[in-house]
């Protein structure tokens, strides 16, 4: 064991590790999502409300000094020096301040939609926009529900064009992971048109 | 080790940032959710006034382990985290190695390999 250990310095590299936000209204299937394409586990992160973070809304707790809140945070082992974070991100509007740390270098990430209460999922998408952060929208059909085609919602949700629109099931592993492929190649792709106008 | 008290419904019997005597910031730097943490030392050196939370956090920065997943791992608060590893910082008993700037695009070549990574899956 102690042999072993003294190795180590020699043979680990320090991985890199790529965040994407996985977000949306409460009940839209964050959990779900995450669940279902990563080892999910639960990520405290008790966070001291200073009351003087400038635009943070703190508006409702500001006789509190700190405040728990539970994130689901997943984790996908791409390669031994290549890591992808999931971090569902807390659904109330005052816990706005911890998305800006999660979003902070974040590759990008997916909104989850539920068509019945599609307006649930505009902080979400106003935000990232607002950050230049890229995202697609992802809209998680429940069984018997009345789907619509991705124009459809992408018109309902006024989105820019190019955002990438896909149905899906977050319950299934393989769905999940194509909507995580299309935001990846969704992020390439305006990699390369950015770099293209350089 | 068990007590009475303690067990998975009891939920935290100390509150989080008593762990930290109530400092809420790390003393020198803050560390990034995806900085990576190694520890410097295989052991803790005797004579260190530290709490069992540091010496699991060198335990398990052994191997590069990220903040997050150290926060995650240990089920201690990341804001708690942070302290604890400034005063490993201070001590000279990890080192950290943050991720690129925010500001810089992903690499390419790094998002081709995280989509045949995801395909592969």
């Amino acid at each position: 064991m102690d042999s072993v250990r003294s190795d180590r310095n020699g043979s680990s590299r320090i991985p890199v590790a790529l965040k994407i936000l996985i977000a949306g209204g409460f009940g839209a299937g964050k959990t779900t999502m995450v669940g279902s394409v990563s080892e999910i586990r639960p990520l405290q992160t008790e966070e001291v409300l200073t009351g003087a973070e400038g635009a943070d809304d703190v508006s409702g707790v500001e006789g509190k000094t700190t405040t728990t809140v539970t994130m689901d945070f997943g984790r996908i082992t791409i390669t031994e020096d290549l890591q992808l974070y999931l971090f569902g991100t807390p659904g109330q509007d005052r816990f706005w301040f911890l998305w800006d740390e999660l979003s902070q270098g974040a590759l990008g990430a997916v909104v989850l939609a539920d068509t019945r209460r599609l307006a649930d999922c505009f902080p979400s998408i106003d935000y990232f926009e607002q950050r230049g952060t890229p995202f697609v929208v992802a809209v998680n059909c429940f069984d018997e529900q009345h789907r619509f085609a991705p124009e459809a919602v992408a018109r309902a949700l006024d989105l820019d064009p190019g955002v990438p629109v896909v149905l899906f099931d977050a319950r299934d592993q393989v769905a999940a992971r194509n909507v995580l492929i299309e935001l990846v190649e969704y992020v390439a792709r305006r990699q390369l048109t950015t770099a293209a106008r350089r | 080790m068990t007590h009475d008290w303690l067990d998975n419904e009891a939920g935290p019997v100390v509150r989080p940032y008593a762990m930290t005597q109530g400092r809420v910031a790390p003393a020198d730097c803050d560390f990034d959710l995806v900085a990576f943490v190694v520890a410097t030392v295989p052991d803790m050196p005797p004579g260190q006034h530290l709490q069992p939370e540091h010496h699991a956090i060198v335990a398990a920065a052994w191997e590069p382990i990220s903040v997050v997943e150290l926060a995650s791992q240990l089920d201690l608060a990341l804001g708690v985290i942070r302290v604890l590893l400034g005063d490993l910082r201070s001590a000279g008993l990890i080192s950290l190695y943050e991720p690129p700037a925010a500001s810089q695009p992903h690499d390419v070549d790094v998002l081709k390999a995280v989509v045949n990574g995801l395909r592969a899956l």
